[in-house]
């Protein structure tokens, strides 16, 4: 089994609370269902989405966040999975599509030479 | 932890009504995006680490919180709630004065509150009834439009009508004023009346989505029943009349889910919790002198609810009561249910009689069942082609797919099937 990272894109909740405790209940049935199939090494966190950068030589600190919030990363997961194939079939399920988001599968590198 | 069904919803109108206490009336956009803040950050935490033990609290505290860093930031560049700045005068730190508002005793009548804001003579009744939608309810305007079977844009239009409205009023309605409350009251008992009827009675083509309806308006009384002050005959009567008649709605679909007449339904299928619960809220209304449009209407369901088969309803009964319901809120309407009933009780010739001598009856001219009610009639004293073409009016009237199902069928009946 390898290690991989799902990272969370985006993805706008709307303004409906109906439609909000719908898409939450999506993510926990899914995540649990990757829980029940042995791939989920780490459910992970959320990450807020403001923050300090901090750049060059000259150490800038630049507030947050960094990117669109289409872009913007907002939790991660570590996840189990046979090779690379099986871990995009995998972060299919996620209901992060649903509300126009995206996951970005990254391979964690293996320490083996 | 799972969640209960609709808990955002229910959360979303009782945290902004706390906020419009705290951060004033003119401020209730503001409180609207603090809430918004508040789910997303549980929908974004509790996706990964699960529902916390006490949802309800935790989406209170957080958007406490975030009430508490908008108050710090903007405390200068803004005018809060007067309540709220009097206290920051007097007793120095924000976080206590939050933690005060935001205590228990504190937010019990809020939602009462805001019912009673909605309810601003300024607004018309549709809009109070949106108001109350969107706002104590959590209704997005999307879902507003679909529950009235309306476009979105008339409906984005009357919510932000009514809600600059709102804003603009001075302040919140104040429920400790017994003269006000008593005054407002009669209007907050419409408004619940319409959205429950809306459910019960409209349009709309998705069954569910009526039936939300119903138990939105249900929730709301039951916030009324638990102040002292909102809890008079009146609202008693009126929560007779949802109870009784939400006790129907499973039976109001068949199993095939065909539409099913009152005289059709299965009656083991009534909700007999409901039942029971309505009929103790018609005791509690007849304490007092009022007798309104709620007491009759609860009243003839309740007969309704006592037969357990139709030809043990007692029609004399219900006649009666539509002839007091004529009097004190007469309608087109009114006078086609009581017509029904006299048809029941004194045969299909008068039923036709009374229809024929409703005044304003064109107003009945887009309603399906003002012609389904001919047909009946017409049908039961054997005039089967004149039965048809009134069936075939009632069905190009046909709202949605339930509908013309049920009225295709009453024209089959006419064409020598069942009748």
């Amino acid at each position: 089994m390898s290690e991989f990272v799902f990272l969370y894109r985006g993805g706008e909740p709307g303004r409906s609370p109906e439609r909000m405790q719908q898409m939450m209940q999506k993510w926990m049935a899914w995540m649990k269902e990757l829980g029940e199939k042995g791939h989920l090494k780490d459910q992970g966190h959320p990450l807020e989405r403001a923050g300090k950068l901090v750049k060059g030589k000259q150490k800038t600190v630049t507030d947050g966040p960094f990117a669109e919030a289409k872009d913007l990363v907002g939790g991660y997961t570590l996840i189990e999975a046979r090779d690379l194939e099986q871990a995009v079939e995998l972060s299919k399920g996620c209901p992060i599509f649903e509300t126009e988001g995206a996951v970005e599968v990254r391979p964690v590198m293996k320490i083996s030479p | 932890m799972e969640l209960e069904d609709h808990l955002f919803r229910q959360e979303a109108g009782r945290v902004v009504a706390t906020l419009t206490r705290i951060f004033g009336v003119h401020n209730l956009a503001l409180a609207e995006d603090v809430v918004q803040d508040a789910f997303c950050r549980a929908l974004e935490v509790w996706k990964f680490r699960g529902v916390p033990d006490n949802p309800s609290a935790w989406l209170m505290a957080t958007a406490k919180n975030r009430a508490l860093d908008v108050l710090r930031r903007e405390r200068t560049a803004r005018t809060f709630a007067p309540e709220l700045t009097r206290l920051l005068d007097s007793e120095g730190t924000t976080v206590s004065v939050v933690q005060e508002l935001f205590g228990a005793n504190a937010i019990k009548d809020d939602q009462l509150r805001m019912m009673f804001s909605c309810c601003h003579p300024r607004l018309p009744e549709e809009a109070q009834v949106a108001l109350m939608l969107h706002i104590l309810c959590g209704f997005s305007v999307s879902e507003i439009a679909s529950a009235f079977v309306s476009t979105r844009a008339a409906i984005e239009k009357r919510v932000s009508r009514a809600k600059k409205a709102l804003a603009t009023s001075k302040s919140l309605f104040d429920v400790a004023n017994a003269i006000d409350f008593a005054a407002r009251l009669p209007s907050v008992h419409r408004a619940l009346y319409l959205l429950f009827n809306e459910g019960y009675h409209g349009a709309s083509p998705e069954s569910a989505v009526r039936a939300e309806l119903c138990r939105e308006a249900m929730r709301l009384v039951q916030v009324l029943l638990n102040h002292a002050l909102a809890a008079t005959p009146v609202t008693h009567a009126l929560a007779a009349l949802m109870w009784l008649h939400a006790a129907r709605l499973p039976a109001r679909v068949d199993a095939a889910g065909n539409l099913s007449s009152l005289f059709d339904q299965d009656r083991s299928r009534w909700d007999h919790e409901l039942v029971i619960r309505g009929q103790e809220f018609l005791d509690l209304s007849a304490k007092g002198t009022a007798l309104t449009e709620y007491h009759l209407e609860a009243g003839i369901a309740a007969f309704h609810a006592m037969a357990p088969r139709p030809e043990e309803t007692d029609w004399a009964q219900i006649v009666l009561l539509y002839d007091m319901l004529m009097t004190i809120r007469p309608s087109p309407v009114v006078a086609l249910n009581r017509a029904i009933a006299v048809a029941q009780l004194e045969g299909p010739g008068r039923g036709l009689e009374e229809i024929h001598a409703i005044a304003g009856k064109d107003r009945l001219a887009r309603y399906p069942f003002y012609f389904g009610a001919l047909g009946e009639f017409e049908l039961r004293s054997g005039r089967r082609e004149v039965a048809r073409g009134h069936f075939q009016a009632a069905l190009a009237l046909a709202r949605n797919a339930m509908e013309r199902r049920f009225l295709e069928g009453r024209v089959a009946a006419c064409e020598g099937g069942r009748v």
